[in-house]
């Protein structure tokens, strides 16, 4: 049920004729027990799925917004533990899906396949784990299908077209295309051979292609979303929830609508 | 021993490549660079040209005679690494992957810095070979190493203080690495140790093991036998797998890797990653790591700026693993005694990283015969630390007089 249940998300969208919205928050910033309600504003604004972002001492993939929005979490005392417990609470009632993001470590701590029975317990659909390349997913890959939670792969702007190809034929969920080169965080522009990059993937990808990091405008969910089959924004939001500034946030996923 | 790494990079359950995609491609061409270097002749013969007329290698084995006889124990031998260009042996690595850069068509380099000897000894070959560089450094670093700082700037590179995390090597390298990820297309990473994902411990390893393999020969020469036992310290470890190496199949030759105890096991405040961690994957490789219980990684603690990281090279964990290397720690007092007693014994001021082996000699030198040869790398001199060093004397956590 888990990872249909992202596909299922993702289906509605399309059959609407529209783009999907998956907006990143880091669980725990702000306090743990705003998550959940945090959840629901994305759900009710709009949102798609939603990313949920682990912190993790070291995210080398991260720019400065969410490095410090982890910083925050831990500081806060946020664990695996804590917020697997906490989405679960209201697994029942929710009507978005959920994929985490996190780096392979606290997953590995965990334990693998304890993790993702406690996903599945969770109600998580899938996982995102940027410092996991493909040479290396079979530490994963057995255990997350077992529990059906679906592994998120990132495809870069640096990849060969073999890589591509791979990554397009194991794709679930969907398939994160990293629009920069380099973290997450906000960029004033795109490289000029985006759109087609884009849209090549979606040609072979075996699910739903995202464009991510560095998508921080609504003009950028504009341009980038209609290469593809949506956005993925992180930063923008963490920074946003960080000030209080929910409008921001729900501007933000309108503009998919416009797309 | 089997030949590690494997083919994907892993030493035994250890090591492999978990870097974002991004990275992904230019690991892969580092490591087909890396492999046709290793088997083109002209590639080899300008590293040797380097080593003997920049480096100054070979670097002597020298018999410690009145270290010797004042612990009372086996024949005491230091490999000199502390006499190379810059003072350490980081620039036998930075040397061969610089010359790594301009293969591949390169011409910037990044590489992180904690106390700056890979700092200094990046900016120096990238001076010598005219490629770009820049350092980034912890911010705390950047503060307590301010000469290095400047000598790297008077180097030609450009120094960036790294305030993200806790401003600690380990912060130095995750900014490094997100630099690396950013300007991937026409830059190169140096890294430092023998850690980070696969092929950095393999390529260090392999620029590091002259240590090994030039004391091999040199113990022969001067004993007509294999030593008893090798010594090294261990941060990142690459001092120690460039000198085990070549002794890996060498049976009767014991190795001890000793690591940062900084204010002692038991205070937590150290910097033992292999002695008190559990596995776990930081930059780049799955090895032992210090960590909590919910897998975030934990800062390191020690004197000795070089070994301050909480992560260790993934061949070190499998050596420990499969038996074959002794990994122990000595604590910042320790280290602190063996740098006054090599001074005052052979007139040699020992980096701090290096004090840890041979402090580690003093727990040696009761449970080995007189006969026996023991090897110690020197990896590296104490000219930069005597600040530290002054500073530890005057608030008084030693009895110097």
């Amino acid at each position: 049920m888990t990872k249909a249940q992202l596909d299922n998300a993702f289906l509605t969208v399309s059959e609407a004729g529209e783009k999907a919205f998956v907006p990143y928050i880091m669980a725990g910033d702000g306090g743990l027990e705003s998550l959940n309600e945090r959840i629901r504003f994305l759900a009710d604004s709009g949102a798609t799925a939603i990313e949920l972002g682990l912190p993790f001492s070291d995210p080398v993939a991260d720019g400065p917004t969410i490095q410090a929005a982890g910083i925050r979490a831990l500081e806060a005392g946020t664990t695996v533990q804590a917020v697997l417990d906490e989405v679960a609470k209201e697994k029942a009632s929710r009507n978005v899906p959920l994929v985490i993001m996190t780096y392979l470590n606290p997953v590995f701590a965990y334990g693998v396949e304890a993790f993702a029975s406690a996903c599945a317990a969770a109600g998580i659909s899938g996982l995102i784990l940027p410092d996991l390349p493909l040479e290396e997913e079979g530490l994963v890959v057995e255990a997350l299908q077992k529990h059906e939670i679906a592994l998120i792969r990132l495809v870069a702007l640096t990849s060969t077209p073999d890589r591509i190809r791979a990554l397009a034929e194991r794709a679930e969920g969907f398939l994160y295309a990293v629009t920069v080169a380099g973290t997450t965080g906000e960029r004033a522009t795109f490289v000029d051979q985006l759109g087609t990059h884009l849209q090549e993937l979606k040609e072979i990808s075996k699910a739903p292609v995202l464009a991510g990091f560095g998508v921080s405008t609504p003009e950028h969910v504009k341009e980038l979303s209609q290469y593809c089959d949506g956005v993925v924004v992180g930063s923008k939001i963490v920074a946003a929830l960080h000030q209080g500034d929910r409008q921001q946030v729900a501007e933000l996923i309108r503009s998919i609508k416009q797309a | 021993m089997a030949i590690y790494p494997t083919e994907t990079g892993h030493y035994g359950s250890f090591g492999g490549r978990f870097v974002p995609e991004t990275l992904m491609p230019a690991i892969l061409e580092l490591e087909k660079a890396f492999k046709e270097a290793k088997e083109d002749p002209d590639f080899q013969e300008e590293m040797r040209y380097y080593l003997k007329q920049y480096v100054g290698r070979e670097t002597p084995l020298y018999y410690a005679e009145r270290l010797t006889a004042t612990l009372g124990g086996p024949k005491i031998y230091l490999k000199r690494e502390d006499l190379n260009h810059t003072g350490a042996h980081k620039i036998n690595n930075t040397i061969g992957q610089a010359l790594l850069t301009q293969r591949m068509g390169k011409k910037k380099v990044v590489a992180e810095t904690g106390a700056g000897q890979h700092g200094v000894a990046t900016a120096t070959v990238s001076a010598l070979l005219g490629l770009e560089c820049i350092i980034f450094m912890g911010k705390e670093d950047v503060r307590r190493q301010a000469l290095n700082v400047y000598r790297m700037e008077l180097l030609g590179a450009q120094v960036v203080s790294v305030d993200q995390g806790n401003g600690t090597l380990k912060d130095a390298v995750n900014e490094a690495m997100r630099y690396w990820t950013a300007n991937v297309e026409d830059t190169h990473y140096i890294f430092g140790t023998a850690a980070g994902p696969h092929p950095f411990p393999q390529i260090v390893r392999d620029f590091q093991r002259i240590i090994g393999d030039e004391s091999r020969k040199q113990i022969i020469e001067a004993e007509g036998k294999l030593p008893e036992a090798i010594v090294a310290c261990v941060g990142g470890g690459s001092n120690a797998i460039g000198m085990f190496y070549p002794f890996v199949d060498d049976r009767d030759v014991k190795m001890y890797g000793v690591e940062a105890g900084g204010m002692g096991l038991p205070t937590g405040k150290h910097a033992a990653s292999l002695t008190e961690g559990k596995a776990g994957i930081l930059h780049g490789s799955l090895s032992y790591l210090l960590q909590n219980e919910d897998g975030q990684v934990q800062e390191a603690h020690s004197i000795s700026a070089g070994l301050d990281y909480p992560g260790v090279g993934p061949e070190h964990s499998y050596l420990k693993d499969a038996g074959r290397v002794t990994y122990d720690a000595v604590t910042d007092e320790e280290a602190l005694e063996a740098v006054r007693l090599l001074s005052r014994t052979e007139g040699i001021i020992p980096a701090l990283e290096s004090a840890h082996a041979v402090a580690y000699c003093k727990k040696l030198a009761p449970v080995m015969d007189k006969e026996d040869v023991l090897v110690v790398c020197l990896s590296g001199r104490g000219d930069k630390d005597v600040n530290t060093i002054r500073e530890a004397h005057e608030t008084g956590g030693d009895s110097y007089d």
